[in-house]
């Protein structure tokens, strides 16, 4: 039962930030919305009884996706003046 | 107008085919015939005590070769955008990196190594494995990256680890087809006590290999991204 | 309540993020913000693979104390789906890193990052 609350309040938690992160004015949020949901997506593999699963999301999506946007975004915003 | 109709139309004919499809959808009380096959004669088929594990190397070996093939592929085609294309020679100014990121990185990185190469050598008894340990192994250059930034990595280390690994794995499956029962099977090397480090067969060495070519490319990506954040 | 099980609220809840993942990828003008609504839509996937592959009340699918080799087959989830998962969130970095690069290299060309300015092959 407590199990089903929890879901509910991830996925509630997960639409809430993914439709926050595409209406943003300005590209640092919606990157950073993008890491939120796949940290919360990671807790949500751990309910559903995948461990394996839950760790690669959380060191690839969370962790290493993240860090490639910010590199290109830096030099985007060099190239731009 | 017409545009964001459209756009509607397809979004709303896309959740149509979804609730098609689930709308009969029940919860499911026992495993799949397959994967009922697994579980009861997976551990002593294959000796690993993480089925996910069984599942990826052995049972699904050729769709673990082909996902190393389309990462090394994507490595590649980075580089190959992010070419440094004047030389050294452009002067970098980076902003002073801050006191606390500098000690703390001297304290993480050797401890987030350990765990990267700790995760993808005991793969087949906990959660974890090649590409879990990979990304970790990646995520501590990053950290060294971010608090020395003039550090240079040096591509040729990278270039030679990678090949190594990959040039391994197919040999290690090529092994597998004259010595045991197919491409990538594990009975290459005895199956050991169920439980300990050094069971399940060939496992634990495909998995090594798997975690250094992962590991080795996404350092490599990571590395192309920060050398060629000086240039104009 | 206990009509809705732990998989249907993950399976909505997957449906909806992949739906807004494509939506975004669909409406938005920003290169860097389309690519960020292709890692929610490949999200969202995922999220909706591994909900298909749980059974009731199932635990890990790893061999220890409490779960051993003889009542294996009815005390785990289904290991199939997260051995393709596994594979699928890797070959989804190297995508998007790949779409980074595309878009470094567009902007280098025409300083822009707006998709309407790039009609080159729009006849």
């Amino acid at each position: 039962m407590i199990l089903k609350i929890i879901a509910i309040i991830l996925g509630v938690l997960i639409i809430g930030l993914a439709v926050y992160a595409l209406h943003a004015k300005k590209l640092t949020v919606a990157i950073l919305g993008a890491g939120a949901v796949s940290l919360l997506a990671s807790v949500m593999y751990l309910l559903l009884a995948a461990p394996d699963v839950a760790m690669t999301e959380a060191a690839i999506g969370s962790g290493l996706s993240t860090i490639i946007f910010f590199y290109v975004l830096n030099k985007i915003r060099k190239q731009n003046g | 107008m017409v545009k964001n109709l459209h756009i509607l139309l397809v979004l709303i004919g896309l959740g149509a085919i979804f609730y098609a499809l689930t709308s009969d959808f029940e919860s499911s009380d026992a495993l799949s015939p397959v994967a009922e096959r697994y579980a009861t004669q997976g551990p002593d088929e294959v000796g690993a005590a993480n089925l996910v594990t069984a599942v990826v190397v052995t049972y699904r070996g050729l769709d673990t070769l082909g996902e190393v093939t389309i990462l090394f592929l994507s490595a590649a085609i980075v580089a190959f955008f992010l070419k440094v294309t004047n030389g050294n020679g452009g002067k970098r100014n980076f902003r002073p990196v801050s006191e606390i990121l500098q000690t703390a990185a001297k304290v993480l990185t050797p401890a987030i190594f350990l765990l990267g190469i700790y995760v993808f050598i005991n793969g087949h008894l906990t959660p974890g494995g090649g590409f879990q340990g990979g990304a970790i192994v990646a995520s501590g250059l990053v950290l060294m990256l971010l608090a020395r930034p003039d550090m240079k990595i040096s591509h040729t280390v990278i270039h030679v680890v990678e090949s190594i690994s990959g040039f391994a794995f197919v040999f290690i499956g090529i092994l597998g087809i004259f010595y045991a029962g197919g491409f990538l099977d594990n009975s290459l090397i005895s199956l050991g006590t169920f439980g300990t480090l050094l069971s399940a067969g060939a496992i634990p060495i495909i998995y090594i290999f798997v975690g250094l070519k992962v590991g080795a490319e996404l350092s490599n990506i990571v590395g192309h991204l920060q050398e060629s954040q000086n240039e104009a | 309540m206990d009509q809705i099980g732990l998989e249907h609220i993950a399976l909505i809840s997957g449906l909806i993020l992949a739906i807004i993942g494509l939506w975004g990828l669909l409406t938005q003008k920003n290169i860097i913000k389309m690519i960020v609504g292709f890692a929610l839509l490949d999200t969202g996937i995922h999220i909706i693979m591994i909900a298909v592959g749980y059974v009731k009340n199932a635990t890990a699918p790893i061999i220890s104390e409490t779960v051993t080799k003889s009542n294996a087959a009815e005390k785990i989830a289904d290991p199939i789906p997260q051995a393709l998962v596994l594979t699928a969130i890797v070959i989804g970095l190297g995508i998007t890193a790949l779409m980074l690069a595309y878009a470094l290299k567009m902007h280098q060309k025409k300083k822009s990052l707006d998709i309407n300015h790039y009609k080159d092959l729009k006849w």
